[in-house]
């Protein structure tokens, strides 16, 4: 089929057309089925955005324009606000008030807690693994099983461990803790429930991640800081933090882009409650598409989460370019 | 921090470093390992002896009638067969067609190229959350509504496992495809006797992300799939879950029972695993 020979000027453009078919028939399974079930749904989930449509027949769907962006911001009472209280109680009444800014405060609250944590435990944990350590394959291999556990499994259980009479709370009270209610039923610890769960199953994944960066972390580094004098310690400041730099940055992109897209946790977990205190953006999606079916009002949320992971990842981008250019 | 630097110049010789490197990990494997254990725990209980004080881990008669129990008040079966179907032909759609779509992107030239690869690594960074309601209304158009072929087709074409083959296939060297080419081998030849025995590894990474993955799938059942014999396992866990809340020991009866076949995979390719994750991971 391919030509034995190698092809000549003229005989290009034939050859050209070929390999461009061939090309193509290589593509085309993958293609087409990329194209209708995402492509063509990503391009249109702008428009919906700008739409209004309760279900049903796909005529009775009309163009609203900004219109479900205004719902969601509650501009009308955002706004009423600003003008009555000045700027800061409009803003003050959107995060506190408005569905959109209290599932963007509490998304946000998530990530900032959850990306350190889960990131400083993997570093730890991937620190003492790199040592000769017997068994390392064994610890690696436990730490990292949470990341294949099903969702629903796991996080029902820890909703039973935390619960009131739970083994989490017989162990704090057994520290000295008074704390006896349901995690999960708390305002305050439901969102603390969610991130001991999310930190618990992100670790082990990126303990893997930086146990691999550690590993290519050259010897003579450390064996030039040692001639220069510097202990174990100022080697971890000075050679050790900053040849993990480029992972610590893809890890923590990774992480804030899966905080930002938390659903499973959530639904099963607290499903947004007590009251909103754990209402993230995706749940929001979600209640207002398939409870409310406002599937203009979810569309123009979706375009919220879809903006603020673009951000994240053009940063990484330019970031990634500048590491590899110094 | 400070006790795993100090490591380093110990070996051999069991030092008192070493010691607390050994019951830090010790302790964080206990923390990572206890939520399984305490769910094997509850399984094999009645449901007022779960939450008794002080907490029993091992419980005085094990219950394993829990684990008979469940098996008449779900039909886990149906939903295991169900999770299997999807999974096992997601992975197989998701592995073929994405080495083939990936050897055209790495080894073959031709017009288009590096618009198409760009359409597939600008939807990598659209959550799929963002678009999951378009691709809804179209399902649903299509007449995919509660099919199992719904969730295939959803998670079958990802533009991630392209990109990972794609990725992988960059670095066989051009020159033994040219060579194949001057013996006389097709394309397609090429592909099937050269790059696939060639990118086993990746082909392993991209079959136990993708099953793995379609395996614990949540939202996307959920959304889909309604009709009790179309749910998977961990949609119909969760209904089950919703429907006897206060059935401690079976719900945990149930958990234990949907982790096992991730557990036994996972257990059998853990090395693919973690290798998987340490090369691809890394370069996102």
């Amino acid at each position: 089929m391919s030509e034995r020979v190698k092809p000549r000027k003229h005989r290009m453009s034939r050859l050209e057309r070929k390999n461009t078919l061939i090309a193509y028939s290589f593509l085309a399974p993958n293609f087409l089925g990329f194209a209708i079930f995402t492509l063509i749904p990503v391009i249109l989930s702008v428009v919906m955005s700008f739409t209004e449509w309760k279900g049903g027949s796909l005529t009775t769907m009309k163009w609203v324009g900004w219109d479900n962006y205004a719902t969601i911001f509650n501009t009308a009472k955002v706004g009423k606000q600003m003008a009555e209280n000045g700027f800061l109680a409009g803003i003050n009444y959107f995060f506190s008030k408005v569905d959109l800014g209290i599932s963007l405060k509490n998304t946000v609250f998530f990530t900032v807690v959850t990306v350190p944590l889960s990131l400083i435990c993997a570093v730890m944990l991937a620190l003492v693994l790199n040592h000769s350590v017997k068994g390392s394959v064994g610890f690696r291999a436990v730490l990292f099983f949470p990341y294949v556990a099903s969702m629903v499994a796991i996080c029902v259980c820890w909703n039973f461990m935390l619960m009131k009479n739970g083994p989490v709370n017989q162990m704090l009270m057994f520290f000295g803790s008074s704390f006896n209610k349901s995690w999960t039923a708390d305002s305050k610890m439901a969102m603390w429930a969610i991130v001991l769960v999310s930190v618990w199953r992100n670790m082990g994944y990126y303990m893997v991640i930086y146990l691999a960066a550690l590993q290519g972390v050259p010897r003579e580094l450390y064996e030039a800081a040692t001639v220069d004098g510097a202990n174990k310690w100022q080697q971890f400041l000075n050679v050790t933090l900053p040849q993990l730099r480029p992972t610590t940055f893809f890890a923590s992109i990774m992480l804030i882009i899966g905080c930002f897209k938390i659903y499973d946790t959530v639904a099963i977990m607290t499903n947004g409650g007590p009251g909103r205190a754990t209402k993230m953006l995706v749940l929001y999606i979600y209640n207002e598409a398939f409870t409310n079916f406002n599937y203009g009002v979810a569309s123009a949320i979706a375009m919220i989460l879809l903006v603020i992971v673009l951000l994240v990842t053009i940063l990484q981008f330019s970031m990634e370019n500048r590491y590899s250019n110094n | 921090m400070k006790t795993s630097a100090k490591v380093f110049n110990s070996q051999d010789q069991i030092t008192p470093a070493k010691i607390l490197v050994y019951i830090l990990l010790i302790l964080v494997s206990v923390f990572t390992l206890i939520p399984f254990v305490w769910m094997i725990s509850a399984s094999l209980k009645l449901d007022r002896e779960v939450f008794t004080f002080p907490m029993q881990w091992i419980p005085e008669t094990p219950h394993w009638e829990n684990y008979q129990v469940i098996w008449t008040k779900v039909p886990m079966l149906t939903y295991f067969k169900n999770t299997a179907i999807i999974a096992i032909c997601v992975t197989f759609i998701q592995t073929l067609t994405s080495s083939f779509a990936a050897y055209a992107f790495a080894k073959l030239n031709f017009k288009g190229r590096n618009v198409l690869f760009l359409c597939y690594i600008g939807t990598i960074a659209v959550p799929w959350q963002a678009y999951m309601l378009p691709q809804f209304i179209l399902m649903r158009s299509m007449g995919l509504y509660d099919k199992l072929q719904a969730i295939m087709v959803l998670q079958a074409f990802s533009a991630f496992g392209v990109f990972l083959m794609r990725q992988f296939y960059q670095n066989v060297p051009s020159d033994l495809c040219e060579a194949a080419r001057i013996d006389g081998l097709s394309e397609y030849g090429i592909w099937a006797r050269i790059m696939l025995p060639l990118s086993t590894a990746a082909i392993a990474t991209l079959v136990i992300f993708t099953f793995v993955g379609t395996w614990n799938d949540y939202m996307g059942p959920m959304i889909y799939l309604t009709r009790e014999e179309n749910k998977t396992i961990q949609v119909g866990l969760r209904r089950f879950i919703q429907e006897n809340s206060t059935d401690y020991h079976l719900i945990m009866a149930a958990s234990v029972v949907s982790l096992v076949p991730v557990t036994v995979v996972f257990l059998f390719l853990q090395r693919y695993f973690i290798e998987g994750i340490a090369t691809s991971g890394l370069k996102g």
